[in-house]
């Protein structure tokens, strides 16, 4: 069974968003909601970076361990998912998030956060509907996943520094280049959501 | 403009040569090249784990507007899991659980503390109608956040599986709403009992004898008291201090990020979790004592009004000053021939 992960390249992301956008766009994200996002590390310094983050579907997920209503688990190919169903929007798995990956519809004063909402790996949702339904669709966005495909921000990458599949394989893909190019400034996230590097 | 002219010569010539440091300085930071001469990228940049090891957080720069969205990664997010998944679980269920046992081994070792002289039928006020309605609106507010409290970090290993999930999901966003309101009746309610009783509160020379003499726990000697002896003083006090502790970071939780950041967040959940938890051990050692422990002191916050004999036994100074300006209660019924 595969383990499906994200890899992003910091020395290939150009910080163009593409991500965020085919994002937006692919799942039907409202305003305020950034299921990813593009942080730049250094910005305008020598050794600039920028990263693609956003859920990074953990190895025992902080979030799903957390979680007061027990509404975030992982499936079998590792992705984490929830159900909107049960969630209070309590906020709990905001503070466990290693990589701020949920969101909330509101702006949370006095608890009033709405469901939450994050990166689905474009593999739906964690609830009760059809997978591929309307209804799906509706609260979690695109199940691309159920098709066979690969979330949409790593297909849309406009330099291939977003990589998403199974970890083994994006991994050796990630090495190679690194060995090719002689360089690499290491997987981003990983230590900490799978608690495992990338040695090359 | 004869004078100007030189003058603003002047202040070029500043700005060329501030401009020049400038540039000079900067190039400090220019590409690092290999010892061949070609281009490295990586020279300058960070690794991420030499990042974290500099600070806390791997912070940067975002194209939108939240903010929060700039923290890249916050690995305190396991460390706050761990505390709340194990560390909070096992000390709260330690710390609650044990207080019962001790309490119920206070219960039947020393059994309930009666009145020794018996009942004198006279009674006389102890605390006014808005005494008690302060405490009682603490009180009932106390257990309303402590139980919907609770539920956020044990609901799911108690109640869940008794009543499923959906169920139990309804009852825990009713119980989120619940405390996050209520919240505002038990800080009314805290600021009123410490404006009232804060006076009767502060330490007295009779405090010492009390102690020296069992608290009124050893039968055989008499603790004198005043109108609050040390045992209350101290459940007064640490009450007010753990009061003001889960208020405070009960409004950080409840305005997230108004005020503080990621890690100001987990902080104020660790110290409001906490502190709560010691607060309900306190408050079950209260409440004993307040009614299964000691046979006369219900009254005192239920009717208002306490015996005469229990006054004299518990609070021998307080009932003294009290005679000295009125009489007491005389019973209203005289019992039938």
């Amino acid at each position: 069974m595969a383990r499906m992960k994200f890899l992003c390249d910091a020395d290939r992301c150009i910080d163009c968003n593409a991500c965020a956008t085919a994002c937006k766009n692919e799942n039907d994200v409202p305003w305020g909601i950034n299921r990813r996002r593009v942080v730049t590390i250094n910005d305008g310094k020598p050794g600039e970076r920028s990263v693609s983050m956003a859920c990074m579907h953990c190895t025992d997920a902080p979030c799903a361990s957390v979680c007061p209503v027990e509404c975030i688990y992982p499936t079998e190919d590792g992705i984490v998912l929830h159900s909107k169903d049960l969630c209070i929007g309590c906020g709990y798995c905001f503070y466990a998030c290693p990589f701020g990956a949920p969101q909330y519809p509101k702006i949370g004063n006095f608890g009033s956060r709405g469901k939450m909402d994050k990166c689905t790996y474009c593999a739906g949702g964690g609830g009760t509907e059809v997978s591929g339904s309307a209804e799906e669709y509706e609260k979690y966005g695109s199940n691309r996943f159920g098709e066979g495909k690969l979330p949409l921000c790593a297909e849309m990458c406009s330099t291939k520094s977003l990589l998403a599949g199974d970890g083994d394989i994006i991994a050796e893909i990630y090495k190679e280049r690194v060995l090719k190019r002689g360089y690499g400034s290491g997987a981003w996230g990983w230590m900490t959501a799978y608690h495992e590097s990338i040695d090359v | 403009m004869t004078i100007a002219g030189p003058l603003l010569a002047r202040l070029r010539a500043l700005i060329v040569m501030a401009l020049l440091v400038v540039v000079m300085s900067g190039s400090a930071f220019a590409q690092k090249l290999n010892p061949d001469g070609s281009p490295n990228p990586e020279a300058s940049a960070l690794h991420e784990q030499t990042l974290l090891k500099m600070f806390p957080r791997a912070e940067g720069r975002i194209d939108i507007p939240d903010t929060r969205a700039a923290v890249l990664i916050q690995p305190m997010g396991r460390t706050w899991d761990y505390f709340h998944e194990v560390l909070l679980h096992w000390g709260a269920a330690i710390v609650i659980l044990g207080t019962i046992v001790l309490l119920a081994l206070a219960y039947f070792v020393m059994g309930r503390l009666r009145i020794e002289g018996g009942r004198s039928g006279l009674k006389i006020v102890r605390f006014k109608t808005i005494e008690r309605f302060s405490h009682w609106l603490t009180a009932v507010s106390f257990v309303i956040l402590g139980l919907t409290g609770l539920n956020v970090t044990f609901g799911k290993l108690l109640l869940l599986p008794v009543i499923g999930p959906q169920a139990f999901s309804d009852v825990s966003q009713i119980a989120k709403y619940v405390h996050n309101f209520v919240s505002f009746a038990f800080v009314v309610g805290l600021i009123l009992i410490a404006v009232i009783f804060i006076k009767d509160n502060f330490p007295a020379k009779v405090d010492i004898e009390w102690v020296k003499k069992g608290g009124g726990f050893i039968k055989s000697k008499h603790a004198p008291a005043g109108k609050f002896n040390l045992g209350e003083k101290a459940v007064f006090w640490l009450s007010l201090a753990a009061g003001v502790a889960v208020s405070v970071s009960g409004y950080l939780l409840l305005f997230p990020f108004s005020a503080t950041n990621i890690a100001g967040m987990q902080l104020a959940q660790a110290v409001h979790a906490v502190v709560a938890v010691f607060f309900v051990a306190l408050i079950l050692a209260h409440i004993y004592i307040g009614t299964l422990g000691m046979e006369g002191a219900f009254e005192a916050m239920g009717t208002g009004e306490v015996d005469l004999n229990w006054a004299k036994e518990h609070h021998d100074q307080w009932l003294a000053q009290q005679l000295a300006k009125n009489s007491p209660i005389q019973p209203t019924a005289t019992p039938a021939e």
